[in-house]
């Protein structure tokens, strides 16, 4: 942690809050049938209704009903008996109707909340964060800027897909966090991560962050302490668990500079940039849109009855907290190495090697050592590496059969990091194999004891330590392709020693 | 059969049926009628006689083969153009919408088309709906039939106009505070609004969500009974539309007899403000359902007086939302000049172009009565006020079975008389917008002509919503009744043009 | 400014709200008639109280959805000629200024 971040915390008291927005993974759309898959060529998931042309008409998507309302029960909400949607007036052209269908005064979801887990010196902390609503709302559709380098700025027009226009969204609104201190950028990030992790253990996202379908509205607001809260700022569109943390973490420097100079906060919304992880100034806020909400009158109230929401109750499958303690304790780990894998982002991808036939320690050590060594390097998340769970698995499976050693095993990590194909396609064009032939690897060792004749006589006379010494050469002559312990068994035979 | 164009759907559908007459020579005479009257009066903003004429071929082949059985096969129609027709000019009378031809077809169209309906065209009406005398149509005004000079209420006012003038034997109008019932009162027409949700709105260009209701235009009550039985119904596309089956309002067309009903005259509906001669024949109305075995009480809806009010908060308001995705982004006219503008400059220019003057003075009230700060005072108000005159209603309703009311105060007036008078202009609707409100069903139908100026005069009834048969029963026996001591029905005393 | 009354600059920021590039002229012209008509309807605002509940939809209907099933919707070839502009089979609009709400 930096001495400047520790001088801000010495002096202010930050307030959090988050807005998150989730695409649902359901078959169609929020309010037509057309198809809610991520994708496909332009404006071909698209009709009469997520086009906005006139006369259409939106029908609410039943599944994305129930999603929200498990994803509510499963963060503590109270559900609405009786909610409504509304139109949420603003020109945007990635907008059809130049409205967006949410929820305004009426959520269907409130007043709930979820624990997180951050690591402290003083071993991992549980920190309770109060959810205000979970509302549903549709996305909007794509833009392309073309000209200016594809940014917004300096564009000369840009191009619309509406493929994503109507594709159902969670927004899951935290109440203000208070009394994080110096932990608000961990929590921030602790948080989404668990809020993630939850929708994929409910089935109703499977959360790719790559594709932008997590979405996070960033506030920030310090005071000193003693004083009442701030003013905050409204950082959009913050796409990543990395970037959540960092855009904390920067707004309160930020915030703290202009503080100090005795400047006054701005009520703006700023941008992150994924770069720089820097962030910059939008729009203040007093010049914000009036949205002139109303109930929405092409919608009927959605009122969940009783018998419903228990039914949906009993399909919530164990909740990501509970799951991880019965995991931590069959792996027979601590708590600490379960809350650094679970930060680290490694605990999903852990479980899916595990379920893909990779034995629980061979998993851990992959994804904890090797890939977030490279992950860190690359300043990615683990998720985003081009290694899956099933290539884990199909490299253990070769290790095992002795076609591979552990070190072949990182090359192969490497080419695939690197993209240079898949698995086989790695061990092929980097001519990974090892030395099977016997006759080959005692052709070697006579090789090696020949050119070490000293080394030879220890290892006869009873010094199995010295065998190390010719293994190495033997391994160096191979190119690494040999496994290391077949050459000292045949080493050791030939020699006629036994251990 | 002689004059093809002087039969009403019923007659024509059965002479279709028997195979007395085509289809084809159906739409054929229709078409003609048009060619030779609609440069006066300007119903329609679109017709394509060639496609009218290979539908009503097709129609006629699937009658040959039994492949169809409604009972309006074969028969043309008239469609407002807001209603979406695939393939066809949509512009809901609207400069914004030109040359736009929608690519799916409302609910409404799919039914009457495969109830092998007929579509001659799209009707001009004002500019989104937003009118009483089509005055505000950004393709010019349609004139009444009745008095070239004159409107013919609004906003369907092409629809009325075409099935007034015989251009068409029946027409779809949609109905978001009158739109439907003052035009058949300004032209001696039947025309009804169903209960809200009774008719899908899906492919309907919206004006008012919470308001609007399209319904059947025809000359006589049977025939408006015959429509709305093919276009009503459940649509799983509109979510607001009602899954019940529709009411049988054929059968209750067929059953004119008010004996031992009970009919409300609503008292804050017939003084000051109606003409002398709308009263007149209401009151004479009245007399003749007394006649006819109803007992007639007076009751009273205290908010009514309100109603204009709240509608005029509520539609803008709604409209102001609908409105905003005609931008020039995906469909209709752009309004860019090339020199780099921006995406807000380029659809502001564009609706400020593409739209008219009470488009535009709609959408600014409602964006105004839905600004923070305003929404309590205005759309929160206007929709207690809601509450309060379906309250009215529902009391009404538990002493008589419908109520009735001049359709309009006034006839028809001259083309640009109220055009620069904004609320002059929305007190035509004064006796129809309580209606929208409360999602109740009503009908006008011609009870006559004004002393005065010898123009057509409706009558509204109104029921409770899911009742609409009652308006087929009460409007049937009242027609029968008028039919008898004219010789025939008002419409046949229109000038033939 | 009292409830009810509108002037010059409210119409012109309404404009900018709703989009439309008001003319000199019609900003006169609105200020007089949204004044005349906001006067002539907000007699209402004294007649209903807060205890009468607002009604937003004329039918109480509730709970009204659709399966979760995917339907292919429309061909690029059925709205790209519609479009005022259309390029890269996605729609083209002029450049962009401002961020989203
Ligand atoms: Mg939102
Ligand atoms: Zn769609």
């Amino acid at each position: 942690m930096t001495t400047e971040y520790q001088a801000v915390i010495a002096e202010f008291e930050p307030i959090i809050g988050l807005e998150t927005h989730i695409e649902l993974g359901t078959n169609s759309k929020m309010f037509c049938s057309c198809s809610a898959q991520f994708g496909g060529d332009p404006n071909t998931h698209v009709c009469p209704v997520c086009l906005g042309l006139p006369g259409s008409m939106p029908v609410v998507n039943r599944v994305a009903v129930e999603s929200t309302i498990r994803m509510g029960l499963a963060l503590n909400c109270s559900i609405a008996q009786w909610c409504r949607f509304a139109r949420k007036n603003y020109f945007y052209p990635d907008m059809p109707k130049n409205y967006q269908i949410s929820q305004y005064d009426e959520p269907l979801c409130s007043d709930g909340y979820l624990d997180v887990t951050v690591p402290t010196e003083n071993g991992p902390q549980v920190f309770r964060v109060e959810i205000e609503r979970v509302h549903m709302e549709e996305d909007t559709g794509k833009l392309l800027h073309a000209g200016g380098a594809g940014r917004i700025h300096g564009a000369t027009h840009s191009l619309v897909d509406y493929n994503r226009a109507g594709i159902p969204l969670i927004e899951v609104v935290t109440k203000p966090i208070l009394g994080t201190g110096e932990l608000a950028p961990e929590i921030a990030k602790a948080y989404v991560s668990e809020l993630r992790d939850l929708m994929r253990a409910l089935g109703v996202s499977d959360v790719r962050m790559e594709e932008g379908s997590l979405r996070c509205d960033v506030n920030v607001s310090l005071n000193r302490q003693g004083e009442g809260w701030g003013t905050r700022t409204e950082t959009k569109n913050v796409n990543s668990l990395r970037s959540v943390e960092r855009a904390v973490r920067t707004e309160m420097v930020r915030q703290a500079e202009q503080l100090r100079l005795g400047e006054r906060i701005i009520l703006e919304t700023r941008h992150f940039n994924e770069e720089t992880g820097d962030t910059t100034s939008g729009r203040s806020k007093e010049e914000a849109e009036d949205y002139r909400y109303f109930p929405e009158p092409d919608l009927v109230p959605v009122a969940p009855s009783e018998s419903w929401i228990e039914q949906l109750r009993g399909t919530l499958p164990e909740i990501p907290s509970v799951r991880r303690a019965r995991l931590q304790n069959d792996w027979g780990i601590s708590e600490f190495d379960m809350q650094s894998l679970v930060n680290a982002g490694a605990l999903e991808l852990i479980i899916a090697s595990i379920d893909a036939g990779v034995q629980p320690s061979a998993a851990r050590k992959w994804w904890t050592g090797e890939l977030t060594r490279v992950a860190n390097e690359r300043d990615c998340e683990l998720e985003e590496l081009t290694v899956t769970p099933a290539d884990i698995a199909q490299i253990e499976g070769l290790i095992s059969e002795g076609v591979l050693t552990d070190k072949m095993a990182r090359s192969v990590f490497e080419g695939l990091l690197d993209g240079e194909g898949n698995v086989t396609e790695v061990i092929d064009s980097r001519g990974l194999v090892v030395v099977k032939d016997e006759d080959l690897l005692v052709e070697a060792i006579n090789q090696a004891l020949s050119e070490s004749p000293d080394i030879a006589e220890k290892i006869k006379s009873g010094k199995v330590a010295a065998a190390g010494a010719i293994v190495g050469a033997v391994m160096k002559s191979t190119k690494g392709q040999a496994d290391a312990a077949k050459v000292r068994t045949l080493l050791l035979e030939q020699l006629g020693v036994k251990e | 059969m002689s004059d093809l164009t002087r039969q009403s759907a019923a007659t024509l559908a059965s002479a279709i049926a028997r195979k007395e007459v085509s289809s084809e020579e159906v739409t054929r005479a229709h078409l003609d009628r048009i060619a030779q009257v609609d440069e006066r009066v300007h119903a329609f903003l679109h017709v394509d006689p060639e496609s009218s004429i290979a539908r009503a071929r097709e129609v006629d082949q699937q009658l040959a083969k039994g492949e169809l059985s409604s009972p309006l096969a074969g028969v043309p129609i008239a469609l407002k153009d807001l209603l979406a027709t695939k393939g066809v000019p949509t512009t809901c009378g609207s400069r914004i919408l030109e040359g736009w031809r929608p690519p799916y077809n409302a609910t409404i169209v799919d039914k009457l088309s495969a109830a092998g309906v007929v579509s001659l065209g799209k009707t001009n009406m004002d500019e989104f709906a937003m009118g009483s005398s089509t005055e505000h149509s950004g393709y010019g005004p349609t004139h009444n039939p009745w008095d070239l000079e004159r409107i013919p209420g609004g906003s369907g006012g092409g629809s009325a106009a075409a099935v007034a003038s015989f251009e068409s034997p029946m027409a779809i109008g949609t109905d978001t505070g009158g739109s439907i019932r003052q035009p058949a009162a300004l032209t001696g027409t039947v025309g009804v609004k169903p209960t809200y949700g009774g008719v899908s709105r899906y492919g309907i260009v919206a004006l008012a969500s919470s308001l609007d209701q399209a319904g059947p235009c025809a000359r006589d009550v049977m025939d408006t009974a015959l429509l709305h039985a093919v276009i009503g119904g459940h649509d799983p596309r509109d979510s607001t539309s009602i899954n019940k089956p529709v009411p049988d309002v054929v059968a209750a067309a067929l059953n004119a007899d008010v004996r031992g009903m009970k009919i409300g005259v609503i008292k804050q509906l017939k003084g000051e403000g109606f003409q002398a001669g709308v009263l007149e024949r209401f009151n004479q109305s009245i007399e003749i359902l007394t006649e006819l075995g109803a007992e007639v009480i007076e009751v009273s809806c205290p908010h009514f007086e309100y109603a204009l009010g709240a509608y005029y908060l509520i539609l803008p308001s709604e409209a102001s939302s609908n409105l905003a995705r005609f931008d020039g982004m995906r469909f209709g006219i752009r309004e860019d000049d090339g020199k780099d503008r921006s995406v807000e400059e380029v659809m502001s220019a564009t609706r400020e172009k593409g739209f008219g003057a009470e488009v535009k003075r709609r959408i600014m009230l409602g964006t105004y009565a839905l600004s923070s700060g305003y929404y309590d005072a205005y759309y929160g108000q206007a929709q207690r006020i809601r509450t309060l005159i379906t309250r009215d209603f529902a009391a009404a309703f538990s002493h008589v079975d419908v109520l009735v009311s001049p359709t309009a105060p006034t006839t028809a007036f001259k083309i640009g008389e109220k055009l620069d008078d904004p609320l002059a202009m929305y007190l035509n609707d004064i006796a129809t917008i309580p209606v929208n409100l409360a999602g109740n069903c009503a009908m006008s139908l011609p009870i006559g002509r004004a002393p005065e100026d010898g123009l057509p005069v409706g009558l509204q009834i109104i029921a409770p919503p899911m009742a609409d048969h009652l308006l087929y029963q009460v409007g049937s026996a009242l027609e029968t009744a008028l039919a008898d001591r004219w010789g025939g029905l008002l419409i046949s005393e229109a000038p033939t043009l | 400014m009292t409830q009810g009354g509108i002037d010059a600059e409210q119409v012109k920021h309404l404009g900018k709200l709703a989009r439309l590039e008001l003319s000199p002229e019609e900003v006169a012209d609105y200020t007089l008639q949204l004044e005349q008509i906001l006067g002539a309807i907000t007699l209402i605002s004294a007649v209903a109280a807060d205890h009468i509940p607002p009604t937003s939809h004329p039918i109480p209907m509730e709970n009204v959805y659709r399966e979760d099933i995917a339907v292919r919707g429309l061909e690029i070839n059925d709205f790209a000629s519609g479009a005022p502009s259309f390029e890269d089979d996605r729609f083209r609009v002029p450049r962009i200024l401002g961020e989203p709400g």
